[in-house]
């Protein structure tokens, strides 16, 4: 048998720290504290504290000189537009996500035997995990008008039903790769996954007994779905929205390529910061997502939605 | 939650295969793309968008970047995320939640507020955009997935067999090489995929904070404006797809059965 032998001093330094434990734990927290707590929330204070800044039109110039007035821009109105364009977009996707996403999470984990269920597990994880700039570069290909949907819609004879949807006013555009109604389901298929993922854990921990004993008392099925297992799987679903809900809000490359070219908090920054150089404003307009998302996420612990997580 | 005794509603079944076809339509859809050209009114299967996409040096510094950038940060990750585990694991103090926060907040924002934030601090500091500031800002993000597997793998470990290890004479060392990290290794492996994943194909934070260094989804991004270059950017994009399917599927067989959900949050 081998024995382990090492140099004195080592064992002597790892006994210490094996008996003075808080020393250790100092010894293993400090690397990922100087990171995160110095490097990442150093780097956000940054940011905040430049959204104090003021930006001269004139000059094109930042000084340090401090002003609420880039936050009191916020509230002009077509920035007001622009945050209420995002947050509409975001209510839809995250709705749409939860009312596809949850009979597939529903199906997945009732009805799936273990083989079916595996099946599932990794056709729902291979979507989500790959490449996003892939996923959104093959919806412009699929959405544009020589792409495989208006080919669709043309044997099927239904192009007058999508010029038609095309006409409508808040969803509409010319052509579909250009039209809200596109964005929305490019951002529906992209967040899709982190909505059922969620719904499907929550699910998962349903024990079967309270939807039998549910229906041994004479609930009909609809009454225990509703009653029972609803009100079980709400903070799945809640948790499922904050990942839509979050992800929608701060996106800037699918607004760029797909839908009509109203400006989104996102591609509002980028903007900012980017060719016009105005860092202060790019910067109180990235408090707007965080502060709409810590809203959200009181909401959502109120749902209980932590519990799922 | 699962019964057989009945059958599934057709509508549901329906609904749910429905939904797979539609997130894995895009996906087929970019596979074909990268095998087919067209040549007049005749459209075949071919493999010379490959050999032309290799042959570009473009494409070629690209995923060569992508991959430094990805196995550098996925090791700084490995380390940080592992003694953040180790020391949150089994101990409850003062500011341990804000930690954990901490932690996941890279991506629990938006990116866009990671990645800007990223670049004021640099700009502040005069810090040169390049290959160091991809690295630091995907580790930032990568963090939680090791720290998420290992906590996880930490927690079913019993604390006895570092004991027994320790009373039967081997110091903190041999502990640690013997026992915890052999435990570890299918969550650092499996954390550590995720982690490469992720940062191969992050776009969002890596364009406030690459410069003018091309990552591959960068390269993917600008070839988006010159469509007539269409054939080798499928190629490349089938590509990228690869690339990082195949280490989310090993880190699923990797934690199968085990309470780790690989990549459960993202």
């Amino acid at each position: 048998m081998q024995t382990a032998i090492t140099n004195p001093i080592l064992r002597s330094f790892s006994n210490t720290l094996y008996r003075k434990n808080n020393w250790f734990l100092l010894l293993l927290l400090t690397p990922p504290l100087l990171w995160f707590g110095v490097v990442y929330l150093g780097s956000l204070f940054a940011l905040l504290w430049q959204s104090f800044y003021t930006f001269d039109d004139f000059s094109m110039a930042v000084t340090n000189e401090l002003t609420l007035g880039n936050y009191r821009l916020l509230f002009d109105s077509t920035n007001l537009d622009i945050i209420m364009r995002t947050l509409s977009m975001a209510v839809a996707v995250t709705l749409a996500c939860a009312c596809i996403g949850f009979p597939i999470a529903y199906y997945m984990t009732r009805y799936g035997s273990a083989r079916e269920k595996g099946f599932f597990y990794i056709a729902l994880m291979l979507p989500m995990w790959a490449s996003y700039i892939v996923k959104t570069y093959a919806w412009t290909i699929i959405l544009s008008q020589q792409g495989i949907l208006y080919w669709l819609f043309n044997h099927l004879g239904l192009t007058g039903a999508l010029n038609a949807a095309l006409q409508l006013p808040v969803i509409g555009g010319n052509t579909l790769a250009t039209s809200n109604l596109g964005r929305f389901i490019v951002f529906t298929y992209i967040w899709l996954p982190f909505m059922i993922l969620p719904i499907q854990a929550a699910l998962e921990r349903v024990p079967t007994n309270l939807l039998q004993a549910s229906s041994d008392l004479g609930a009909k099925p609809a009454q225990t779905f509703r009653k029972v297992l609803l009100p079980l799987v709400i903070p799945g679903v809640v948790a499922g929205s904050i990942f839509t809900f979050s992800l929608t809000l701060g996106d800037y490359i699918i607004p760029q390529l797909i839908g009509p070219s109203g400006l989104y908090i996102g591609t509002m920054v980028y903007t900012m910061q980017g060719s016009i150089g105005n860092m202060p404003l790019a910067a109180a307009f990235t408090v707007v997502p965080i502060v709409l998302i810590f809203i959200y996420l009181a909401l959502a612990k109120r749902a209980g939605a932590f519990d799922a997580l | 939650m699962h019964s057989k005794d009945n059958n599934p509603p057709i509508w549901l079944k329906t609904v749910a295969y429905g939904g797979l076809v539609f997130l894995h339509f895009p996906i087929v859809f970019i596979l074909i793309n990268a095998f087919v050209a067209h040549d007049g009114n005749t459209t075949y299967f071919t493999l010379k968008w490959f050999n032309a996409a290799f042959a570009r040096d473009d494409v070629m510094s690209a995923i060569t970047l992508s991959l430094k950038v990805a196995t550098v940060a996925t090791l700084l990750a490995l380390i940080m995320g592992t003694m953040a585990a180790a020391a949150l694991y089994r101990r409850n103090f003062f500011g341990k939640n804000a930690i954990t926060t901490l932690l996941i907040l890279p991506i629990a924002l938006p990116g866009i507020i990671t990645g800007i934030a990223l670049l004021s601090a640099m700009s502040l500091l005069n810090i040169e955009l390049g290959f160091w500031t991809i690295v630091v800002s995907h580790a930032t993000f990568c963090v939680v997935m090791i720290y998420n597997n290992v906590v996880a793998r930490f927690r079913r470990m019993p604390h006895s067999l570092v004991e027994a290890s320790m009373d039967l004479g081997a110091d903190g060392f041999t502990t640690f090489k013997r026992i915890i990290l052999p435990q570890l290794a299918t969550a650092l492996l499996a954390g550590g995929l995720l982690a490469f994943a992720l940062s191969f194909d992050e776009l969002i934070v890596t364009i406030f904070t690459a410069g003018h260094e091309v990552t591959l989804p960068i390269w993917l991004l600008n070839q988006l404006a010159r469509p007539r270059d269409a054939a080798i950017t499928n190629v490349v994009a089938m590509m990228v797809m690869l690339i990082t399917a195949l280490p989310i599927i090993a880190a699923y067989y990797l934690t199968r059965g085990t309470e780790t959900i690989a990549g459960s949050s993202k």
